[in-house]
């Protein structure tokens, strides 16, 4: 079977610097990530002729959630381009990256620009995160699927999949000190990373002594908020041969999106959006989970990783608890090592991006001191949380 | 119930007005398909099972469990005191579910499955769905 997919490969990827409060433009960390991926994939500017990011809107958006806009970086970079895109509604972040995948399967494009980025922490100052709807228009009363949750002061997806660990809790008897081994884990791992945000060691105590915020999440099962761009370049696959190094093949994606697509009123809340397109992606390659090296799956807050962990088959519904129960199957050097570069809960909030750069790096072997040991030939990237979600299989290829 | 402390109040419209304004004699209603008598919500201008368009208010009991909750220690809008987000399936369908506040209610009882009935608190012409022990 020959899908769109495999007529892609990732040939270069590139990062800005990655911090809290760097007080540095979208645009400056956008064109550092872009500069180093293009360069990376042996290309120049000149090649470039797609150009696509998640969510776009540009760098007006407020709260540093939006990087700026693919008209804004297609301008700064003099790119001529033969197609285009930024949108938040989608295959979560990672639509972005499988939107540029579908767009070089129709030979629209050869090689795509992607990008990812986040100024959140500086744009928080000193004041922390700050909750969906309290700012500006929020008390001038809330119409469309906000109404259904603001007034409860359930302000945040931290509220909001809460209640999703929680009843995971109450159907499997998933525990905290289970669910405490997803930060655990992503803290050591950032310990090797050195542009993880976080890299103190975590013991358990110190994860239960970590103030609750929303039960049963406390402030380590939360992400941390950084500055940072991640680019990656989509490249048709006969591009291969023409890079000095290995890169990452587009396997499989997975799209799907069958509950309702609510916060609230998805059918199974003891999972997502994830089992959808997790399952979907099984679907569209001969490849199992069983032969998955490494897994990089969006952590937001801790449980979404173990949502993810069921939503792709590593272990049955209901079943991640005991999976990452002590740790060690997750570990580097476990069975399925995760988020080899500290997740967002260590390394910092790229939202979804930080996770297919580091599947990435891990494929081609340049992880450093956190490369999985051995080859890694397949890895698995999943991201979103609730009612949106985006899988995406890579192989290693040279 | 104790001081309403500060909410983001709902944008009233045609769609959604019988929703919010429903408390006002202490009933909650829902819109209600009069072909497949499927409950729609949120409000929809056609039913999602039958594509009927005879869609109507209809009022509920008024009671429910908990499917699953949270309890908040944030302080996202300045208020020090813990409370109750929970997400309450109404006994009339399964998944018809609201995502609301527990009122009057001692933190520690709350969990899956704990018995609901409806109340309301009024702020200005809205009166929000709230839930509190069926017990009493
Ligand atoms: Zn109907």
């Amino acid at each position: 079977m020959t899908s769109f997919e495999r007529r892609s490969i990732i040939s270069g990827v590139g990062q800005s610097a990655v911090g809290r409060r760097l007080n540095r433009s979208g645009m400056d960390l956008t064109l550092e990530a872009a500069r180093a991926a293009i360069a990376d994939a042996g290309l120049t500017t000149a090649d470039i002729d797609g150009i696509s990011t998640y969510p776009g809107g540009g760098s007006a958006a407020p709260g540093g959630f939006a990087g700026p806009g693919s008209p804004e970086v297609q301008d700064a970079l003099r790119l001529q381009v033969n197609w285009h895109s930024g949108g938040s509604e989608g295959a979560a972040q990672l639509a972005a990256v499988i939107n540029a995948v579908m767009a070089v399967g129709a030979g629209l494009a050869r090689h795509v620009l992607v990008y990812r980025t986040v100024t959140e922490a500086t744009a928080q100052g000193a004041g922390g995160r700050q909750p969906i709807g309290l700012g500006g228009g929020g008390r001038q009363g809330v119409s469309g699927t906000m109404q259904w949750s603001l007034p409860y002061r359930a302000y945040s997806a931290a509220n909001w999949l809460a209640m999703n660990a929680q009843r995971h809790f109450h159907e499997f008897g998933t525990t905290a000190e289970q669910m405490a081994m997803i930060p655990i884990n992503a803290r050591k791992n950032a310990a090797l990373n050195p542009k993880a945000v976080y890299t103190d060691p975590m013991t358990l105590d110190d994860y239960f002594a970590s103030r609750m915020i929303t039960t049963p999440f406390r402030l380590f099962d939360c992400d941390a908020p950084v500055d940072g761009s991640t680019a990656l370049i989509v490249s048709t696959a006969e591009h291969a041969r023409d890079v000095d190094h290995p890169v990452a093949r587009v396997e499989a994606v997975g799209t799907a999106l069958r509950g309702r697509p609510s916060w609230d009123q998805f059918d199974d809340m003891t999972t997502m959006a994830a089992r959808d397109a997790g399952a979907h992606m099984w679907t569209r390659t001969d490849l199992k989970p069983a032969d998955v090296d490494v897994a990089e799956l969006y952590d937001g807050f801790s449980f979404l990783a173990m949502a993810w962990l069921e939503a792709l088959g590593f272990c049955g519904h209901g079943e991640s608890g005991a999976f990452i129960e002590g740790g060690h199957r997750i570990a580097l050097d476990g069975e399925l090592p995760l988020n080899t570069h500290g997740g967002q809960l260590s390394a910092g909030r790229l939202h979804g991006f930080g996770f297919i750069h580091e599947a990435c790096v891990q494929l081609r072997g340049t992880a450093g001191a956190r490369q999985v040991a051995g080859s890694v030939e397949v890895a698995a990237v999943g991201n979103g949380g609730g009612p949106i979600a985006g899988a995406m299989l890579l192989t290693r290829e040279g | 119930m104790s001081a309403a402390p500060f909410r983001v109040l709902p944008h009233l419209d045609d769609e959604n007005r019988f929703f919010w304004t429903s408390g006002a004699d202490g009933q909650l209603r829902f819109l209600r398909c009069g072909d497949c008598s499927e409950y729609v919500h949120p409000p929809a201008p056609e039913c999602p099972a039958c594509a009927g368009r005879r869609l109507s208010p209809e009022v509920v009991s008024g009671r429910g469990e908990v499917f699953s909750y949270t309890i908040n220690h944030q302080q996202w809008d300045g208020s020090p005191e813990p409370y109750v987000i929970a997400l309450v399936e109404i006994d009339e369908q399964i998944g018809l579910r609201l995502t609301t506040n527990l009122a009057d209610i001692d933190i520690d009882r709350v969990g899956v499955g704990l018995r609901l009935k409806v109340c309301f608190e009024q702020q200005g012409d809205v009166f929000l769905p709230m839930f509190t022990g069926d017990d009493r």
